[in-house]
Formats: C-alpha cells, sequence, structure tokens
C-alpha cells in the first residue's frame, strides 16, 4: 500500500498529479501535528492526583494563528487548483486542433463514433464501433460525450479524465495521450444492474499505425454499407 | 417564582399527575421519553444499515464466494449463495439511506436534540411537548414505509442514496417502481418529522432558556443543535420538494428529469445537494458540539476559545449552505461554476482547522481523566481531521477529476460520519447514559470496546484511500472484472475482514447498553462532577426535570475555576459574590 | 404590533429574554420559513425548466382560464382581509365579529378550493393533464393545428405540482381554520389571549402570498 498515484499518460496527468502530491505534503503536515500533538497531550497531561489543570479560556493570538494559517494555506491550494482545472475542463479549454471522436453511453457499453474520411461528425461516412476508442499519440483529442438512457461517467484512469456523460446534452472532454497502449474505459457513476461491468478500451496508436487503423476500419464501414 | 407563571403549555397541567403506561412511555409529550424512543428506533437503524455494510463487504471481498446466511434471502437477491448485481445496487441503496437518515440524523439530531436541548438550557420540556411527540411518530411512520421496500415487487430502490434522476425517475431504468416510490415516500415523511422536530428546538432554545442562560453561557452542545434546527429548516424541505417531483416522475407522469421530454436530470443533483451538503454539517455539527463538552469535562478545563468555537459553528453552517456544486465538479456544471464552489469549500477547512485546534488548546495544560466517554471524544477528534484533510484533496477540482466517485470518497464520508460522528455518539451515549437511565454503563467493557472499534475502523477505511487512489470506483458489484482493478483483491479482502470484526466489536457495545439498564451500577446525580444544568437533578430526571427552574450564574466551562476548592462549578451554584440575573442587568 | 396584548407577548418572568413573542408565533415563524424553502423548491425548478425549454410553455390564456382564476385570486386576497378583520375584532373583544368573520374565511378559502377543483376537472377535461396532452383530446388538436405548444409535459408537470401543493396547504388551512371557529364558538378566545386566531392567521397570509407569485408566473408571465 502506497500514497503513489499509478502512471498517467496524458499531458495534463502530471499537473493534475503535481498539486495531488502538494496536498499530501500539506495535510500530511496537518496530520503529524494534530495526530502526534493529541498523542503527547494524552500522555503528557495525564490525570495525577492533586494536581489541578490551568484555567484558561484561550488565547486571541492562537485563534488569530490558527485562523490566518490555514486561511492562506487554502488560498494557495485553490490558486494552485484553479489553474490546472481550467486547462482540464474549462470552457473552449480543448486544443483547436483536436481530432474529434463521438462517445455514446447507454446502459452498459460505451459507442465510439469515429469522423471516417471528412474529418466531421454527422455525416452519412461516420462509423460506429462498440466498446472501442482508437486514438492517436500526442494528438488532442476532443470527445463530443453523450448519453441515451441514464447518466453515466467516463472514466479512463491512466489518462487522468472523468466526465460525466448527461441526458439530453453533448459534453466536450479532451485529452492528449502522451504514449501508446491499451487503456481501461470504466464507468464511474451508478448507472444500473450491469453498472460494475460497463467496460471498453481507448487505445492509443502511434500516428500510423492509427492512419492504418482508420483506413481498414472506414473501408470495412464503406463496404458495409 | 417558578409557581407563578403559567404553564407552558397545557399537556404540563398532567404535571405530578399518575400517567397511565402508554402516556408515560408510548405516546409520550416528555422531551426524555421521546429522547430515548428515537435512541431506540435509531440503534436499530445503525444495527441495519451496518448489517447491510456487511453483505456489501462480503461481495466485494469475496466476489464468486457464496454468501454466508446467503440461504435466508430469497432467490430474488440471492441465488444459489451468490449475491444478485440489482440486491448488491438496492443495498449500496439503504446502507447509505439508513445510515444517514435513520441512524446518524435521529441519533444527533432526534436523540440528543430533545434530551438534551430542555435540560441544558433549563426548561421542563420543549416548547410544543405534543408537536415533539408527533415528531417522533411520524418518523416511525417514515421508517415502516422505507423498511416496507424489501418486501415489494422488484425489490427495495436501486439508484443510491443519492437518487440521481433520470436512473431513478423511471422504472425502466432499474426495473424498480414500487420500492423507489417507497423510498421517496418514505423520505418527504420523513422531512416532515424533521422539520417539526426543528420548529421545537429553535423555539425552545429561543425563548426557554433559565434566567442568567445567556447566549453566550449556552453549552456548545445546545449551540451546534441550535444553529442545525437552523439548517434542518432550510435544507430538508428542499429535499421534500424534489422527493415529491420525482415522485410525481415515477407515478403520475411529470416529467421534471426527464430529459426527453424536456426536463433537466441535473436539477435533480442541484436540489438534492442543495439539501444534501448541508445535511452533511447536520450530521456532524452536533457531533462537535458534543464532543466539546466532553472534552472540556475529561480535560478538567474551561473550553478553549469559547467564542471562537461559537463563531466556527455558525461559520461552517453559512459556509456549508453555498457549497453544494462541489459534488457537481465532474457532472457536467459549468466549468467556471466550479471554480466559485472549489473556493468556498476550500474555506470550510477554515473554521473546521479553529475547532479541531480548540479541542486540543483544550486539553493542553489540562488534568485529563480518559473515561470511555473522554476516550472517545479524543478520537472523534483524531479521526474527523484525517476526514477533514481527505476533503481537501476532493476540494480541488483537478484532483477530483480522478478521484472523484472512487473508494477515497468513501474512506472520507467514513472517517467523517463513522469517525467522527459515530465516535461522537459513543462518547455522548456513554456520557449521558447516567443521566438517562440512571445507571452506569460498565467502563471496562467501555474500554475494550473503544479500543477493539478505534483499530478495526482504522483497519477498514484507511485502505480504502489506497483502493480510490488506485481508481477503484465505488459502488461496484465485482470489482474483479476489471484489469486495473485486480491487483487490488487482497486489499479487498483485507478491508472485508476488518470491517466484519469492526461489526463484531459492536457487539461488546450493544451488550453493555442492554445489561447495564438492568444490573448498571446505580448512577449519582452528578457522576462526571460537570457542570451542566443536567447535573442538578436526579438520574434519571422527574417529569418536568426540576421542582424550580433552576438559576444560571456563569458559563458552562468553569473546571479547575480558582475560585473553588473542587476542579468544578456547575453553572447553578451561587458563590457568595455572583448577582442574580435580574440584578446583572439581563432577563426580564 | 403594537396593540399586542402585554399578558402572553413577554416570555414568563423566570425567562432569560428570547425573540419577544411567545412560542406559538415564533414556532409558526419557523414553520414558515422552512414552507418557504419547499415553495422556493418548486418554484425554483419551475423557473430553471421553464429558462430551460421556453417553446414547451403555453402563451398566458392559451391553456389556463385566466378570468376565473383572477376572480379566485380575488377571493383569496378577501379572505385574507377577512382573518385581518376576525383577528382585529377578537382583539377589541367583540366576539360576535370573530365568529362572524372566521366563519367567512372558512367559506371563501373553501370556495377557493373548490374553484381549483373545477378548474382542474375541466382542464383535464380538455386534455391537458401532468403528463401534457391527452392523445386525441381538444388541447391536442389545437396543438396538432400549431395554435399551442407541440408538448407542454414540462408546463402540465409544473403547472400541477405548484399549483396542487398551494390547494394541498389552503385545504389544510382551510381545516385548521375550522378547528379555530369551533374554539371560537366556544368561547375560548378573549381579548387578552387569542394567540390560535393570530398563529392561524400568519399562516394564511403566508398562503394567500404564495397564490399571488404563482397566479403572477404561472398564469400571468
Amino acid at each position: 500500500m502506497n500514497w503513489l498515484l499509478p502512471p498517467g499518460n496524458s499531458t495534463f496527468a502530471g499537473d493534475i498529479d503535481f498539486i495531488y502530491y502538494v496536498i499530501l505534503v500539506i495535510t500530511g503536515i496537518a496530520f503529524v501535528i494534530v495526530e502526534f500533538g493529541l498523542l503527547w497531550f494524552v500522555i503528557r497531561y495525564r490525570r495525577r492526583p492533586g494536581r489541578k489543570a490551568y484555567y484558561t479560556h484561550g488565547s486571541m493570538k492562537a485563534e488569530v494563528i490558527w485562523t490566518a494559517i490555514p486561511a492562506v494555506t487554502v488560498v494557495v491550494i485553490g490558486v494552485m487548483s484553479g489553474g490546472v482545472w481550467n486547462q482540464v475542463k474549462g470552457r473552449n479549454a480543448a486544443p483547436a486542433d483536436a481530432m474529434v471522436f463521438g462517445l455514446t453511453a447507454k446502459q452498459f457499453e460505451w459507442n465510439a463514433t469515429y469522423t471516417g474520411a471528412d474529418g466531421r461528425l454527422g455525416t452519412a461516412d461516420d462509423f460506429v464501433v462498440r466498446n472501442q476508442l482508437h486514438v492517436p499519440v500526442d494528438q488532442p483529442v476532443l470527445i463530443k460525450l453523450a448519453t441515451e438512457d441514464v447518466i453515466h461517467s467516463f472514466f479512463v484512469p491512466n489518462l487522468r479524465v472523468k466526465q460525466d456523460a448527461l441526458p439530453g446534452k453533448t459534453i466536450d472532454v479532451w485529452f492528449e495521450a502522451t504514449e501508446p497502449g491499451e487503456f481501461e474505459i470504466a464507468c464511474a457513476e451508478l448507472c444500473g444492474l450491469g453498472h460494475y461491468r460497463m467496460r471498453a478500451f481507448v487505445t492509443v496508436h502511434t500516428a500510423d499505425d492509427f492512419a492504418r487503423w482508420m483506413a481498414e476500419q472506414t473501408a470495412a464501414a464503406a463496404a458495409g454499407e | 417564582m417558578a409557581t407563578s407563571a403559567p404553564p407552558i403549555d397545557a399537556v404540563h397541567a398532567g404535571h405530578g399527575h399518575e400517567l397511565s403506561f402508554i402516556r408515560k412511555y408510548i405516546f409520550s409529550t416528555d422531551h426524555k421519553i421521546i429522547g430515548v424512543q428515537f435512541l431506540l428506533l435509531s440503534l436499530v437503524g445503525l444495527f441495519l444499515g451496518g448489517m447491510m455494510a456487511m453483505a456489501i463487504r462480503w461481495q466485494l471481498g469475496f466476489p464468486e464466494g457464496s454468501m454466508p446466511l446467503g440461504g435466508i434471502f430469497p432467490e430474488t437477491m440471492v441465488s444459489g449463495g451468490v449475491m444478485l448485481p440489482e440486491f448488491y445496487n438496492s443495498l449500496v441503496t439503504m446502507h447509505g439511506t439508513f445510515m444517514v437518515f435513520f441512524a446518524v440524523m435521529p441519533l444527533l439530531v432526534g436523540v440528543f436534540g430533545n434530551y438534551l436541548i430542555p435540560l441544558k438550557i433549563g426548561a421542563e420540556d420543549m416548547a410544543f411537548p405534543r408537536i415533539n411527540m408527533w415528531s417522533f411518530w411520524v418518523a416511525v411512520i417514515g421508517t415502516v414505509i422505507m423498511m416496507a421496500g424489501f418486501w415489494v415487487e422488484g425489490g427495495h430502490s436501486q439508484a443510491g442514496w443519492t437518487q440521481y434522476a433520470p436512473l431513478s425517475a423511471d422504472p425502466q431504468w432499474t426495473g424498480v417502481a414500487t420500492g423507489q416510490q417507497l423510498w421517496l415516500l418514505s423520505i418527504a415523511v420523513l422531512g416532515l418529522s424533521s422539520i417539526l422536530g426543528a420548529t421545537n428546538y429553535i423555539t425552545t432554545v429561543v425563548n426557554l432558556r433559565a434566567p442568567g442562560m445567556t447566549w453566550f453561557r449556552l453549552p456548545l452542545s445546545i449551540w451546534s443543535l441550535f444553529i442545525t434546527a437552523i439548517l434542518v429548516v432550510l435544507a430538508i424541505p428542499i429535499l421534500s420538494g424534489a422527493a415529491i417531483m420525482l415522485f410525481f416522475d415515477q407515478t403520475i407522469g411529470t416529467s421534471f428529469f426527464n430529459a426527453t421530454a424536456g426536463g433537466q436530470p441535473i436539477l435533480w443533483q442541484h436540489l438534492f445537494w442543495y439539501f444534501g451538503h448541508p445535511e452533511v454539517y447536520i450530521l456532524i455539527l452536533p457531533a462537535m458540539g458534543m464532543v466539546s463538552e466532553v472534552i472540556a469535562n475529561g480535560s478538567r478545563k474551561p473550553i478553549f476559545g469559547y467564542h471562537s468555537m461559537v463563531y466556527a459553528i455558525i461559520a461552517i453552517a453559512f459556509l456549508g449552505w453555498i457549497v453544494w456544486g462541489h459534488h457537481m465538479f465532474q457532472s457536467g456544471m459549468n466549468p467556471t461554476l466550479g471554480m466559485t464552489f472549489m473556493i468556498s469549500t476550500m474555506f470550510i477547512a477554515v473554521p473546521s482547522a479553529i475547532k479541531v485546534f480548540n479541542w486540543m488548546g483544550t486539553m493542553w495544560r489540562g488534568n485529563l481523566t480518559l473515561h470511555v466517554p473522554m476516550l472517545n471524544a479524543i478520537a472523534f477528534v483524531a479521526m474527523f481531521v484525517i476526514g477533514g484533510l481527505s476533503g481537501v484533496y476532493m476540494a480541488s477540482t483537478p484532483v477530483d477529476i480522478y478521484i472523484h466517485d472512487t473508494y477515497f470518497i468513501v474512506a472520507h464520508i467514513h472517517y467523517v460520519l463513522f469517525g467522527g460522528s459515530l465516535f461522537a455518539l459513543f462518547a455522548a451515549i456513554t456520557f449521558w447514559y447516567p443521566k438517562m437511565f440512571g445507571r452506569m454503563m460498565s467502563e471496562a467493557w467501555g474500554r475494550v470496546h473503544f479500543a477493539l472499534t478505534f483499530v478495526f475502523f482504522n483497519l477498514t477505511f484507511w485502505p480504502m484511500h489506497y483502493l480510490g487512489l488506485q481508481g477503484h470506483m465505488r459502488r461496484i458489484y465485482d470489482p474483479s472484472q476489471y484489469e486495473f482493478l485486480q491487483h487490488l483483491s487482497g486489499t479487498n479482502r483485507f478491508v472485508t475482514i476488518s470491517a466484519f470484526l469492526l461489526m463484531v466489536s459492536q457487539v461488546i457495545f450493544a451488550a453493555n447498553f442492554i445489561l447495564s439498564w438492568f444490573y448498571g451500577k446505580k448512577a449519582s446525580e452528578n457522576p462526571w462532577n460537570d457542570n451542566g444544568l443536567e447535573w442538578s437533578t436526579p438520574s434519571p430526571p422527574p417529569h418536568g426535570n426540576w421542582p424550580d427552574v433552576p438559576t444560571v450564574y456563569r458559563g458552562p466551562y468553569e473546571f479547575s475555576s480558582p475560585e473553588v476548592e473542587e476542579d468544578f462549578l456547575p453553572q447553578h451554584q451561587k458563590l457568595p459574590g455572583d448577582l442574580e440575573p435580574e440584578a446583572a442587568g439581563r432577563g426580564s | 404590533m403594537a396593540h399586542a396584548n402585554a399578558a402572553y407577548m413577554d416570555p414568563p418572568a423566570h425567562r432569560e429574554i428570547g425573540a419577544g413573542v411567545y412560542n406559538e408565533k415564533l414556532g409558526m415563524w419557523v414553520f414558515l420559513g422552512s414552507e418557504v424553502l419547499f415553495f422556493t423548491a418548486l418554484i425554483g425548478s419551475y423557473i430553471i425548466l421553464r429558462f430551460g425549454t421556453p417553446e414547451a410553455f403555453a402563451e398566458p390564456g392559451g391553456i389556463l382560464n385566466i378570468p376565473v382564476t383572477a376572480v379566485n385570486t380575488f377571493l383569496l386576497i378577501c379572505s385574507s382581509v377577512t382573518m385581518v378583520k376576525a383577528f382585529a375584532a377578537v382583539h377589541d373583544g367583540d366576539q360576535k365579529g370573530l365568529k362572524l368573520y372566521l366563519v367567512a374565511t372558512v367559506l371563501i378559502g373553501a370556495t377557493f378550493v373548490s374553484v381549483q377543483v373545477f378548474e382542474y376537472v375541466q382542464l383535464i377535461h380538455e386534455g391537458f393533464v401532468p403528463s401534457g396532452y391527452v392523445a386525441g383530446s381538444h388541447f391536442a388538436e389545437l396543438a396538432a393545428a400549431g395554435e399551442l405548444p407541440a408538448n407542454v409535459n414540462i408546463y402540465g408537470s409544473s403547472f400541477y405540482t405548484m399549483t396542487g401543493f398551494h390547494g394541498f396547504h389552503v385545504t389544510m388551512g382551510v381545516i385548521c381554520m375550522v378547528y379555530v371557529t369551533i374554539k371560537a364558538f366556544q368561547g375560548k378566545y378573549t381579548a387578552t389571549d387569542h394567540r390560535g386566531v393570530e398563529v392561524i392567521g400568519l399562516y394564511w397570509h403566508f398562503v394567500d402570498l404564495v397564490w399571488i407569485i404563482l397566479f403572477t408566473i404561472v398564469y400571468l408571465v
């Protein structure tokens, strides 16, 4: 058991993990002060016959200190977090050159929509692959996330991506994978009976592999029509 | 003086009369009896919620294994000894529901609100004793409706205690219709009970304080229950309204939360968390208040920074009321709103830190009497800190992207609600048990129970942080479905075994509670040498609490005062220099 | 209130100073506070849904009958006036006036509920229900002809929920008012102690106020 996060394979994973470690250090210090302080007091000031406790109603100075320090600390954490939040989920955070994919959840599967040759969704040459999202490495990817029935949540632990899919809405999610490989997609929002097995895969290809895969699929989809 | 004032309510005309058994113990209007009734009802709720947790843990620890006692369930819940996913989802829903609405909330607010408020402020009873009785019996009706859900066609609700629409709004998504509707009905009924109770608490604290019991002489437990009652009045009606809308979506074809007909699923989340976050503070503020009483008593020292403690309670309640959006960072809500909610959420750390450091300040240079209530109260502080600190991770929006809806949040909520509220309740029950039942609980068994609970609690919930950091989602029936969770099966099994041992340890508490009622050492009027007004009347107090309402001369935490020989100085004890409240310019 | 009576307005002599009002009144204030939040949940949802899908809401008067409801609104306002009169009467020791005005308030309140039931029956008959239009009904035909919105699910949902819960509150108020009236006929209220009359009055004025808001945002806007 450890406090480290599993490897992150997207461009913003490092930023998210960095804030996590900053908070880990800060809360770790507070944890040690309070827990060992309590333990020390229990031992040091345990009851002894004939002794009276020190009679005091408090100290203004102490109150100011332990109000100010947490206040400053949380402002620092808040400001740091705000920057990364905007970068990952802010309005129009997705880079302009992002490649577009569709992803539609339903009980209990993820359907990935590919643009086909024209690079645009909603056209005749779109094709759908069930539970398989194939993307190129080192290329920003914009996913149009939707759902056909209830709320699901698109979660790829290795990419540090999580976003609920809302009925009646299409939500933009973006990421840029930094390493090729196959990563699991999980549903993170209780969505019914099969919630626990609503599993799919993101396959991150090298640029060449992706082009090859895309060409094959496009041809297959065209042949199937 | 007391005899000159007319009775507060006609019910008190029954003073001194012999009441029938039914009026005395069943349909009683005595706040102390109602408190004990709530105690027994919610301890049953706590036990049921705990047993549901055991079934959940069995499934997570041993996903393929045949469940012990699985045979007692019908085939629609446990088939061939193996729990079905639909039953698992029901259990997850009902564990949360029972622990929040039928265990911790009634234990804190129903039990101690009722028992302590009149006794600690020096009132003969609540302002509205009959409404108080109704508040309990309406809660019983709510409990019966909720329990009924287990026996109806299709089983109980499977939508999680948060009941996110549209999963909860249309039977086609979970296959549950009646159970789902009973859930919503029960919550609306329970809401009425809470509002009746809160109305009573607020009126009583404002209008019925004994002479000399000024606002800043109120014990912190009363302050926190008073602020909690205000939160109840502000939060619960929103849940009732939302539950009724969802109920109509289920039954008469409205479409408030149905996107295909123009409704808005996210509206449910806003309404639910607008209630839900104040609810979190409803579940912790009274615990903080009662722990303050016990820590001052156990340290034999005045509360460090009484005024900042009061302001911290008010600040927590206020901030808690405007931060609901932090449950919805990943919900598709406007990201700019996410920023606002993150900042307001972060600031809750400040009053929380003030409280923790003031508790430590109270213990500093004290003369620590480590009786069982004190041990549990110290454990409250130690565990609440962990729950508070783990909250910072979720408040940080980017980190929340990763840990949202994982076991990290499960660990967090249990450190606050079990490590926090429940340890505070163990402290409170053991502390006020002698007053309630006139007998002491066993000190030795109390220590054993404390030690085992403390150890197994941490062994159960500490590893959940790790599970969450590895990405383990919450509310999943079978983690072995995922490649990236395979290496966690050993941790899951360890947590499950710890949880079983934690549950078994509670047998000691149950036995101690029941046996002490009959065989415990007789309690004196003031067994803990405390200062509160409740300790100035026999254990248990008679109907009406005091022959004459006591007069208050000082604050509630005058321990180890240099003015007297003993290390405590009760609020009602008059010293030579003390002025009568009227003479001091207070009172009427 | 300056004319309120000192005999029960002050806290009992052996109490610390409280809110300066007697328990029943303070309790009713707190309860009404929770009622405000309850209606906020319903009305707030209505506003959010209406902004979300403005096309699902009919023009004023398109489906709802404004003249009938306007008369009904006027009746409810009148009942608030009779309530005030009842309170003034008992305060001046006029027992006859108290009984008269309480009976008037009960009757007007009951009339309001009856008119609302009549309105519901009409609307349902013409095909407007909580789930939208009834297939083949008068309103459904109008919608098909383009004279009404194509889909009024949300409109039906919020209209019936809000006005229904308000009607429920009026009904509860009438029941409590009947209880108070019975006690008034038994002579339980005096010029010095008439807490029941004042407390039910607070509730009644609150319900009246909620209706004026509902009438404005549901019928007129």
